[in-house]
């Protein structure tokens, strides 16, 4: 068993935290230190995909119509607001609960009438479900005499893992004796030590506390890629996603919205939902009155024209849209400043100035009244408004994008089962 | 108890000298309950302890029959509890009929109670009127039952004895046992058994290596219940049984000429058993699942 030196790369990824700022770094070295683990390991774990999946509840779509193709080796996510269908997507790849319409494939193998004890696939639960009347060797070694493994081999395998997972020694202890970060390790080793193609996770982070949570977070990471295992990773929360993810995919009322990178998506985003679920999102309607060289303009409803790369359109045809730049992306420039060459501005006043440490909140307020976050680092050489000051905002147009906006869409609205 | 129990307030110098009343009130009321308590049960274990008390009474004249008289302590009666024949066989005919019947009657209302859990309409047809009839079977005078089993069974042409009285009893037990097990079951993690089955368990593995282990406590305490029930039945045995006559029936049948003092003997044993197992099952609760 190699020594994974888990304590040191907790302690040196927690004190990385504090500057992590710009998240954009974090997620691509996870990427390639995630790309090696994977392509060493392939032959271990299975690609999953989704045809055409929906699930109803009576009446109710839990989940519509869902194409999704996870491929081997991967931390995928899904990622949505509560009762947006994620755990029902998961239950279907685990075998509880049976879709409506559509095919699961895993490993190209088609099992959507498998049951949960056929398919090799483990899961950890939200609630962890560890055996409260079996100790926490015996909790691990389930799934091995399940398998007839020999006894030998299933207390080598057994210790090894509870190594894995830096809990070694607590063989003896009952599940109830254990902290919450413990238990959810014993059912992560529960899980891996019968070597499944896929390990599916539901919210395993959201019992523990946001400390602990880091923590978890890199090791998972860290045994992610050390086993080369396919991982589903369900989350509400954006920003664990976003760091831990190879891919990911937002998920609201049942459908997918958006799906890539963590890059991609956040830089990205294809529709209003993501674009505001995932970071923060300064959104304007607007209509596309031309499209040229690669260039689309959309005129604002309060009349001022913004110029989009045509590629972030994710749809020319659309006649009513918003287009939005993130908060960060965004320049504060003096009263008076010209637009710059490939970039798009606003005027407006500062209503409100907040100083973070690591930054500058200011909320803007542009002529036409529509209120513009902008956020700035604190790197001490720019410019710094205050409350009230006359301002330019500007941006790349590269960095704009255009979603479909929410009002109207009624697809979305139909599907509204609860 | 004393006065520092009954009022937990910060002892301050003087404080104690200065308000005597409304403690003093506060104490007598922490009275009322426990004394209401001791009471009731004192009212409940009164007949009892007659019994075990004039179980060890010395009888005068030939018949040896119970008199309420307290004559002299013997054990006379412990020596030759077995002594009464027919009390003896039908003190046995009353064990082996509650070993079986608590025996079928936990396993069938154990099955019936995780169904009852598990499954909903409209997979589960008729759910509702399960429920209700074993709500009847608990409800129901039991004499209804009895008189109904009896002519039921002399229009099927049954004789009545050991069978028939296993046949009534596992009846009258499954409900209790039911009850008791769902109630078990109804803060049961389902996650626990999709657990099972994710780790490669089928639903048989998964109910003797994971559901039944945590409902364990439940069934033992219907089992129990079924036990009780069972051993003291009087009014559907006495219907049902035939030439066969349990315990209760006999000792019913015995009244009207006396009691012989081994009867007294067998309900303390029955009594000190009832109080063993008790207070086994309130540990068996206590152990958190
Ligand atoms: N067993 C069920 N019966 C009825 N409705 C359900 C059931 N499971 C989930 N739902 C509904 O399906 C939708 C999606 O639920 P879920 O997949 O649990 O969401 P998430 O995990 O994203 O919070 C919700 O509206 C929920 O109420
Ligand atoms: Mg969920």
């Amino acid at each position: 068993m190699p020594d994974w030196g888990l304590e040191e790369h907790w302690q040196s990824d927690c004190n990385r935290l504090p500057s992590m700022s710009g998240r954009s770094e974090t997620r691509s070295e996870s990427r390639f230190g995630h790309a090696r683990g994977s392509k060493a390991n392939s032959s271990e774990s299975a690609d999953v995909r989704f045809e055409h999946i929906t699930k109803r509840f009576g009446d109710a779509y839990a989940v519509a119509d869902l194409n999704l193709e996870v491929h081997a080796g991967e931390f995928f996510s899904l990622l949505g607001p509560s009762g947006c269908g994620k755990t029902t997507s998961l239950r279907m790849l685990g075998g509880f609960e049976e879709p409506t319409e559509g095919r699961v494939l895993i490993g190209g193998e088609d099992v959507t009438d498998l049951p949960p004890y056929r398919r090799d696939v483990n899961t950890v639960f939200q609630t962890y479900a560890l055996f409260p009347h079996l100790d926490v060797y015996q909790n691990v070694a389930f799934g091995l005499r399940r398998q007839g493994v020999d006894k030998s081999e299933i207390k080598r395998r057994v210790g090894e893992m509870l190594e894995m997972v830096d809990l070694p020694g607590f063989d003896r202890r009952q599940p109830a004796q254990l902290s919450g970060g413990q238990q959810q390790r014993v059912a992560l080793a529960r899980a891996l030590v019968n070597q499944p193609k896929l390990l599916l996770l539901d919210e395993p982070m959201s019992a523990l506390d946001a400390k602990l949570r880091r923590q978890m977070q890199v090791e998972l990471k860290r045994i992610q890629s050390q086993v080369g295992i396919t991982f589903i990773y369900v989350t509400h929360d954006q920003e664990e996603a976003m760091t831990m993810s190879d891919r990911l995919a937002v998920m609201w009322h049942g459908k997918i919205e958006g799906m890539g990178t963590p890059k991609d998506v956040y830089d990205n985003p294809t529709s209003e939902f993501v674009a505001t679920f995932l970071g923060a999102s300064n959104l304007l309607g607007g209509k596309i009155v031309r499209s040229e060289d690669n260039r689309t303009t959309v005129l604002t409803d309060s009349g001022v024209e913004i110029t989009v790369p045509s590629e972030r359109v994710p749809d020319l045809s659309m006649t009513s849209v918003k287009v939005g730049v993130r908060p960060e992306k965004i320049d504060l420039v003096p009263e008076g400043s010209e637009r710059a060459p490939g970039h798009n501005i606003l005027r407006g006043r500062v209503r409100v100035s907040t100083f973070t440490g690591v930054g500058n909140q200011y909320i803007v307020e542009t002529e036409s009244g529509v209120e513009v976050t902008v956020y700035a680092q604190n790197i001490g050489t720019q410019f710094a408004p205050r409350s009230g000051d006359n301002v330019v905002l500007t941006w790349p147009e590269e960095h704009t994008f255009t979603v479909r906006p929410l009002v109207g869409n009624i697809e979305i609205n139909e599907l509204e089962g609860d | 108890m004393s006065i520092a129990d009954a009022a937990p307030i910060e002892v301050q110098p003087g404080a104690v000298d200065r308000s005597p009343t409304p403690r003093r009130r506060r104490h007598a009321g922490r009275f009322i309950l426990p004394t209401y308590s001791w009471l009731v049960i004192a009212y409940l274990v009164f007949p009892i302890a007659m019994m075990i008390l004039y179980s060890f009474n010395k009888v005068v004249g030939g018949m040896q029959l119970v008199s309420f008289t307290w004559l002299g302590f013997t054990t006379q009666w412990y020596h030759q509890w077995s002594s009464v024949p027919g009390l003896t066989s039908a003190f046995w005919l009353s064990i082996r009929l509650a070993v079986v019947s608590t025996v079928l009657a936990t396993i069938i209302g154990t099955l019936l109670a995780v169904a009852l859990v598990r499954y909903h309409p409209p997979r589960f047809r008729g759910k509702t009127a399960i429920e209700q009839v074993l709500f009847l079977n608990i409800a129901a005078p039991e004499i209804v039952m009895g008189s109904s089993l009896l002519g039921l069974f002399v229009m099927l042409n049954i004789n009545r004895g050991f069978l028939t009285l296993v046949l009534a009893h596992v009846m009258f037990c499954i409900a209790y046992v039911t009850v008791t097990v769902r109630a078990r079951m109804s803060g049961f993690d389902r996650a626990l058994e999709e657990a099972a089955y994710d780790l490669g368990a089928r639903p048989l593995v998964t109910f003797t290596r994971v559901t039944l282990p945590l409902i364990m406590p439940g069934v033992l305490a219907g089992a129990l219940m079924a036990f009780a029930l069972s051993i003291d039945d009087f009014v559907t045995s006495y219907f049902v049984g035939g030439s066969s006559i349990p315990f209760p029936v006999w000792v019913y049948g015995a009244t009207r000429v006396g009691i012989p003092p081994q009867v007294f003997v067998f309900g303390t044993g029955i009594f000190a058993v009832g109080i063993f197992f008790a207070v086994l099952s309130i540990f068996v609760a206590k152990k958190k699942v």
